[in-house]
């Protein structure tokens, strides 16, 4: 043993890098590529918008502006249960971590249920994403389909991060994460921090301006 | 929040040749979370799809070299294609969209990033494998759905996509424009779905060579094919959301009813052009920058000198990338988009011909007062910076505004696009693919076969090519089923057949390359671990590299062109030897 | 040298010519430098037994030069063609008092609304020809593009113009003839089945010839136009 530490004179480390282990970078890196997603998104839409004002009603005559401020707000508290999650893991409490995450899922899907309730009601007045049915009443058809692309497009996320959420939920009860082993729970936290601020802005570009 | 990160241990990932590999055929060669593996994987899927590349060029090749006449056999492709061996315009307008897509997207790209970021980054920079192997597997796997689907479009009722590579709206979302609807979706779907496969090897890829490599491996004494790959992949992963974005629209547009890219509803058909390039232009560099890396490695090797100016050639690759955000309305000169605007991107492009510039004076500076051994890599190479600045030289046309009015939309830019793309990178990758073909299977290529492939390929390329310039000059549209309707271009029959007989020799000549690849594979002579006295760290494993890569973490105690330095006797100096005179112990390095 | 190019027939063609060449002459210099630099190396520095490299990494006096050189070549280039560019292509440089006259393209043709006598599009007197379009002579001519269905492109070769034609959009284009006689246009974007074959004919009259064009075409228009109105009455 001691002839082979005699031969390692050369640091045996290898270089450092971000700081962070693989898991985090990586979904760091992967949020820079959705950013670039959203940012196409919303690019087209203010393109469309600011070509065609008329077609795009004033905020709050077709849109339901306070459901939706509550629907934003119940977002914003899936955050907070998300970060007490994470501090719960970090502190070993094991119970804490299984209820902070499933109050996160509840908030997801209660998010998601009343995007469906809005959709419907929406629906069901005539604004709809495509042009065939539109109702005239409801502004360009392309206020309908910037809409739904744009908030559907979110609410995938959302519903893809309640399903990972359900995922990490279940590890956590099998007892899948211990202060050295949080990376999952750190990721996921990451993830929906993300989808949660991509929506702020989106309600503050569709909803408020 | 702040965690302190866990020191990685990747002891247990190398390879210890004193265990026994236990995992079964398919976990080793077809689910196989090996990088090595899923880059050999991309090889031949994205040499399948060269090849299909190549086929659909000498379809467009026979119709304008003999425009309305009978192909010989051609008839076999069927009623709706060639009645009687006679191509139909809508089957041309097929093969020349999918002939753009599938080199592209499908074979360039993926033999560029694909393979050689897989096989490469590790074995570069010390590291056993990806940092996610299991994500790593699924973008080859996801790649394949994607390439199943693009093929698939053939053989749909109303044909393949028809709309030209770029798709411009409205004419790729209403089937009414183009009389192709399924093909069309499926071009839409499987570009969406490839999307995921980059999207997870460029993840990866980052990942890797930010976080994993070896001890002593410092920025910059990383390989520049390993720059040229990370800087690549950044591209990848900021430009292929905004494409999946607006494939996306173009989606909803043909199959759901929206308008986004329709004007009778206020949606704007340049719109779509926009995002299209605003992706397509990072795509182009996409597409260059790896060939960059290659050529650069090769050229020192050959030269048995050290990369003349590393850190220029580091800045060049990145400040390309950074500029070519900043160009893409160079395509849309003439869409109607303002005149200010595009005086605007003709600044910015033209500053890109300046990083370019540094490339080429360094790269032959690297062969002043060089020793060159003219190995098939090497040849490969000095092609590359031949043919690529011709195609440079004739980006600057293009770029000047009131020059590009006559030459916008002519043969002029598709002379262009291939001497960047056939002339620059797939040379680069056949460099690539003769330099790196031992470490991959064990064997070398051919050196003659090499030789032969390498002369008819660089004479018929550039017979091909070059007279499209005169096309272009003469205005000859592209994209266009028979020129002889106009009466200013029927003149050109004899410039396209000489060119369509090239290029057919140039297909041949291809052949012998794939038999040469096939051959080798087999009967090769076995290489050895470094058959071109290279420097960087995968030559210091065998050939082929064993799974794990390395027995063990491998020091790095200088940068990778150290070629002809005094401290050796030899004229290369590996990455990995440990100096003559030892310096002092540094302490142990710790992460954070 | 005329580089291939169809022969001119407007103001246009010498400018873009002759910038053109500015850049062919540019890029053959630079050509035959790293051209010739390559072949240099190749021959000069090939393995011969006892050749030993010298192991340079860089010299950044040599790397300031050709940063710099190309650089300012490229500005050169590029201050140039912006004020020609600007001259062709900005709306608001389109000389007062030219030729107006409307092109629709559509699956696949070209659908010509000319001025009639009065020189005003959208007045009674306007007629339609299918691609014909006919223009004066040495007189400034605005051509108002539009597209019916997906992108075309109004591409004159020998009049160096080239525009797209958008759907919803109206873009001005102009351009001066110099020479009578008949000309070629065609479509230079993929519009579809039919694009190779969506072409047209422009003709450059002289004035005198031009009002009599006007007059004769412009009544048997007129003529169309009745019979249509009374057959379908």
């Amino acid at each position: 043993m001691s002839q082979q530490e005699a031969v390692v004179v050369y640091p045996r480390h290898p270089m450092p890098g971000l700081g962070v282990y693989n898991l985090k970078a990586g979904m760091w890196i992967f949020l820079l590529s959705e950013v670039m997603f959203f940012t196409g998104l919303i690019g087209a839409y203010i393109i469309l918008r600011f070509a065609q004002p008329d077609a795009f009603p004033e905020p709050g005559v077709l849109l339901n502006v306070q459901l939706t401020a509550f629907n934003t707000f119940v977002l914003i508290c899936s955050s907070v249960t998300m970060v007490k999650a994470f501090a719960a893991v970090q502190n070993g409490d094991q119970r804490g971590l299984r209820l902070w995450l499933l109050a996160t899922v509840f908030l997801g899907t209660f998010f998601l249920s009343i995007q469906a309730i809005e959709y419907y009601l929406l629906g069901s007045h005539g604004f709809l994403p495509t042009i065939a049915g539109y109702a005239a009443e409801a502004g360009g058809p392309l206020y309908g389909m910037t809409f739904y692309t744009l908030t559907g497009f979110h609410g995938a996320h959302v519903s893809i991060g309640v399903l990972a959420l359900i995922f990490t939920s279940v590890k956590a009860f099998r007892g899948g994460y211990t202060p050295e082993q949080l990376g999952g729970v750190e990721i996921m936290g990451l993830y929906w921090h993300f989808v949660d601020l991509v929506w702020i802005i989106l309600f503050t570009i569709v909803y408020l301006i | 929040m702040s965690t302190v990160a866990p020191t990685p241990n990747y002891s247990d990932l190398f390879h210890d040749p004193s265990h026994e590999d236990h995992r079964s055929f398919v976990q080793k060669y077809i689910f196989s979370t090996d990088h090595k593996i899923i880059g050999i994987q991309f090889l031949f899927m994205s040499l399948l799809f060269l090849l299909i590349g190549g086929l659909l060029a000498m379809l467009i090749r026979w119709q304008l070299g003999w425009p309305g006449e009978p192909m010989p056999g051609g008839a076999a492709l069927g009623e709706t294609r060639m009645p009687g061996g006679i191509m139909l315009p809508e089957f041309y307008n097929s093969v020349m969209t999918m002939h753009g897509t599938i080199m592209i997207f499908f074979a360039v790209m993926p033999l560029l990033v694909g393979v050689y970021a897989n096989f490469l980054i590790p074995l570069q920079i010390g590291a056993p494998d990806m940092a996610f192997p299991k994500l790593n597997m699924a973008s080859f796997w996801i790649a394949v759905p994607a390439g199943v689907l693009m093929v698939a479009g053939f053989f749909v009722a109303g044909g393949h996509a028809a709309a030209g590579w770029t798709s411009y709206a409205p004419l790729s979302t209403n089937p009414e424009f183009t009389g192709v609807f399924t093909g069309q979706v499926l071009w839409t779907l499987s570009l969406i779905i490839l999307g995921f496969s980059s999207l997870a090897g460029s993840v990866n890829y980052i990942t890797t060579i930010v976080n994993m490599r070896a001890p002593g491996m410092t920025w910059f004494r990383l390989p520049l094919p390993t720059w040229a790959l990370f800087i690549t992949s950044i591209l990848i992963l900021l430009a292929i959301p905004v494409l999946t974005g607006a494939l996306i629209l173009l989606l909803f547009d043909q199959t759901l009813g929206t308008g986004f890219f329709n004007a009778e509803v206020g949606g704007q058909p340049l719109l779509w052009q926009h995002l299209f390039w605003y992706f397509g232009h990072p795509e182009v560099y996409i597409l260059i920058l790896p060939a960059f890396g290659f050529v650069s490695e090769i050229i020192a090797n050959g030269a048995r000198k050290p990369v003349f100016g590393y850190h220029a050639m580091v800045g060049a690759i990145a400040s390309i990338a950074i500029l070519g955000w900043i160009v893409w309305g160079h395509h849309m000169f003439q869409s109607g988009m303002n005149p200010m605007l595009g005086a605007g991107f003709m600044a910015t492009t033209m500053v890109i011909a300046v990083p370019t510039a540094i490339k080429v004076f360094n790269w032959i500076a690297t062969l002043w007062e060089g020793d060159l051994h003219f190995h098939s890599p090497m040849l490969y190479s000095l092609a590359f910076v031949s043919m690529f600045v011709i195609g440079g030289f004739s980006g600057i046309f293009l770029a000047s505004t009131p020059v590009d009015i006559p030459l916008h939309d002519t043969y002029f830019v598709v002379a262009h696009i291939h001497y960047v793309l056939f002339g620059g990178s797939l040379f680069a990758i056949f460099a690539a693919l003769t330099y790196w073909f031992p470490k991959m299977f064990g064997r070398l290529m051919n050196e003659g076969l090499n030789k032969v492939h390498f002369y008819l390929s660089f004479i018929f390329f550039n017979l091909v090519f070059f007279p499209m310039h005169e096309l272009g000059n003469r205005g000859m549209m592209r994209r266009i089923y028979d020129y002889t309707q106009y009466g200013f271009l029927d003149g050109l029959v004899d410039i396209n057949r000489l060119i369509s007989l090239s290029a057919f020799a140039l297909f041949a000549a291809q052949l012998i390359f794939a038999w040469n690849f096939i051959w080798s594979l087999f009967k090769g002579k076995k290489s050895g671990s470094n058959p071109w006295r290279a420097n960087s760290l995968e030559w210091s494993v065998p050939s082929p590299a064993p799974h794990g890569n390395f027995t063990f973490m491998p020091t790095v105690y200088r940068g990778p062109y150290e070629y002809s330095s005094v401290e050796s006797d030899e004229d290369y100096l590996p990455q990995d030897v440990p100096p003559a005179k030892p310096p002092v112990p540094e302490p142990e390095m710790t992460l954070a | 040298m005329d580089w291939g190019f169809p022969e001119s027939a407007s103001t246009f063609g010498a400018q873009i010519d002759a910038a053109y060449g500015a850049i062919f002459y540019a890029t053959a210099l630079a050509f035959v430098i790293v051209q010739g630099l390559l072949i240099y190396c190749i021959i000069r520095y090939r393995h011969r037994t006892g050749r030993k490299a010298k192991p340079i990494h860089g010299n950044t006096r040599l790397e300031i030069i050709w940063t710099v050189v190309p650089a300012l070549g490229v500005f050169y280039i590029a201050y140039v063609s912006a004020s020609v560019w600007l001259d062709m292509k900005s709306e608001d440089r389109i000389p007062a008092g030219a030729y107006e006259v409307g092109v629709h393209a559509s699956q696949f043709e070209w659908t010509v609304t000319n001025p009639g006598m009065d020189g005003r599009l959208g007045s009674d007197d306007d007629f339609v020809t299918r691609n014909q379009l006919h223009i004066p002579m040495g007189q400034p001519v605005r051509v108002l593009l539009t597209a019916e269905d997906v992108i075309h492109s109004f591409f004159l070769p020998n009049f160096r113009v080239k525009q797209d034609a958008v759907p919803g959009m109206q873009i001005a284009v102009w351009f001066e003839p110099t020479t009578a006689g008949e000309y070629p246009l065609g479509c230079a974007e993929l519009c579809g089945l039919g694009h190779y074959r969506m072409r047209g004919t422009v003709t450059v009259h002289s004035p005198d010839e031009f009002d009599a064009w006007q007059v004769s075409e412009g009544a048997v228009a007129a003529d169309i136009a009745e019979t249509n109105t009374v057959a379908s009455r």
